[in-house]
């Protein structure tokens, strides 16, 4: 057991983090960056350490200052929350080593989902529908061209250390494989430090739907349904919900077995996601393993009335899952609307600065998480994320109502955000019926400039 | 030819670079003759980059901000004179 947790990350999710914390009786330990002194995680927590700089490299993503912060307060746990080190396998080793409880995946399960063509592989071995595609890492444009050839044109090039859209290229013929290749290749270096690709055949426009699992350290899975997740742009999700619109309880099962199958054949331990994409006809193919909590786990909170950073923080301790929840079906319906500090009609350009006007939306069905308050200065160096809006409803019509009051409601001056695109989009035809796939966004924006 | 003198400025708050990666050769140094939208430098703002370009057809002055470093919204980044 742990009476004090560190928090390694900022802005929404470390306030998220320490809440359940506070609820359960753990003290906390925030970091900050020097442009995050009067961030709501530091004022919260009981405790701050303040990492030197401000560019996440020198902060939020180092890991020996992070556990020396840990070290020196007496943290016994570190909670990464999702991005910077969450997904760092190296980190989970260290802390491992520092006799630190990781809340999170096992290194080894890290390793795994951090390789996308040998999750692919392990996901095909567990029997779950994959995406065809060439079987191994590709590195010359030739290979390529042979993978594409037998695979069969329109292809996705994408990068096996991938992720968040980049490194990924459309190539509809030969020609535009052999211009892309040598692209997504130094695009993959430059983000992940490996040049490897892998080829599959082009989904068009298919709808994104993720399975969220906990594992236990006995080896047990259980799911806790699905989210949907088509709403995005260039791969990055606006509106989330749960229940999915595009699935039927037969569906369902069979979507939730899989993820379960498949973080059983790996022994996941932890919160996790499994992501599918769904075709028009109602296939759905493996695509990912998350080995994190992710940006959207409220939705799947509110409709399952289960807290799921309290339950990584149990599972850590080495507690079991609650099998009773095995055939749980969610109640009602649950949809986030992503506020980011972005012009939706600029290309969605970041809009950091003062937050000079904060009204939040409340009252029944509405959750806001969230770091900014009024007067808060939203930092250049980071995430543009600055809260997510929940709504929850008896029904999906219901929950929509009450997200599009609750936008309503939403005050953020003078920054630009998303507030009004999500407003737009739930007032759309094909939004409200739940008949949209992941071309849906493009429909509301500008198109994109190439520069 | 009169010289005129053109302030770059950054369009909103981020981190300046004056090369598109640590291994890779600066964009422009005081004195290059530019073209009117060459890359000058990037501005990262909330993990986005942004090209910033130049206005004018012309020769760099002063590059007035640091590498790496935080700039605020309408400080200037560079001096050019255009031709």
């Amino acid at each position: 057991m742990f009476g004090k947790l560190l928090v390694a990350n900022r802005g929404e999710i470390a306030v998220r983090i320490i809440r359940a914390c506070r609820e359960l009786g753990i003290k906390t330990v925030a970091v900050y960056s020097e442009a995050d002194a009067d961030g709501l995680h530091a004022a919260l927590a009981d405790e701050k350490v303040c990492l030197p700089g401000f560019k996440p490299v020198d902060t939020y993503l180092n890991m020996e200052k992070v556990i020396q912060a840990a070290r020196e307060t007496g943290a016994g746990a570190v909670h990464p929350g999702y991005g910077y080190l969450a997904e760092n396998e190296a980190f989970a080793l260290r802390c491992g080593e520092a006799g630190i409880f990781f809340i999170g995946p096992r290194p080894e399960n890290i390793r795994l989902a951090g390789n996308k063509l040998r999750a692919k592989k392990q996901a095909a071995a567990a029997g779950l529908p994959v995406i065809p595609g060439c079987e191994r890492g590709i590195c010359t444009v030739e290979e390529a061209v042979a993978a594409a050839r037998d695979t069969g044109f329109p292809v996705i090039l994408k990068a096996t250390a991938g992720g968040g859209g980049r490194g990924m290229r459309i190539c509809s013929d030969e020609e535009e494989l052999r211009e892309e290749f040598p692209i997504a290749r130094a695009e993959a270096g430059a983000s992940f430090g490996d040049v490897t690709l892998y080829v599959e055949k082009l989904l068009r426009n298919p709808r994104h739907i993720e399975v969220q699992v906990l594992g236990d350290s006995g080896g047990r899975v259980i799911h806790l349904g699905e989210r949907e997740c088509s709403v995005q742009r260039r791969y990055q999700k606006l509106i989330e919900e749960s229940p999915s619109p595009a699935l039927d309880d037969d569906l369902r099962d069979k979507i939730g077995a899989a993820a379960v199958r498949l973080a059983e054949s790996i022994n996941y331990f932890n919160a996790g996601t499994v992501e599918f994409m769904l075709d028009a006809n109602n296939n759905f193919y493996f695509m990912e393993i998350n080995a994190r909590l992710q940006v959207e786990h409220p939705v799947t909170e509110m409709v399952t009335g289960i807290d799921i950073v309290k339950e990584q923080v149990r599972l850590a301790l080495g507690e079991r899952v609650k099998t009773g929840v095995q055939r749980h079906r969610g109640h009602g319906w649950a949809l986030e609307c992503r506020i980011n500090a972005e012009d939706p009609e600029k290309f969605f350009l970041p809009s950091p600065g003062l937050i000079e006007c904060y009204r939040a939306p409340g009252g029944f069905g509405v959750r806001l998480d969230t770091h900014v308050y009024q007067g808060y200065r939203v930092p250049p160096y980071y995430d543009s994320l600055l809260a997510k809006l929940v709504a929850w409803g008896r029904d999906r019509a219901a929950a929509i109502c009450t997200m599009r009051r609750a936008l309503d409601e939403f005050t953020l001056e003078p920054v630009k955000t998303t507030i009004p695109l999500h407003k737009r989009i739930l007032a759309d035809q094909s939004f409200q019926k739940g008949t949209f796939n992941t071309s849906l966004v493009n429909r509301f924006v500008p198109a994109d400039d190439d520069d | 030819m009169d010289a005129k003198l053109v302030e770059v400025r950054a369009p909103i708050a981020g981190v300046f670079y004056r090369k598109p990666s640590p291994e890779s050769p600066p964009y422009v140094e005081a004195g290059d003759s530019v073209k009117k939208k060459q890359v000058l430098c990037l501005l990262e703002t909330m993990k986005v980059f942004q090209k910033i370009k130049s206005p004018v057809n012309g020769k760099v002055v002063e590059i007035v901000a640091q590498n790496e470093q935080p700039v605020s919204d309408n400080d200037v980044l560079l001096i050019m004179e255009e031709e």
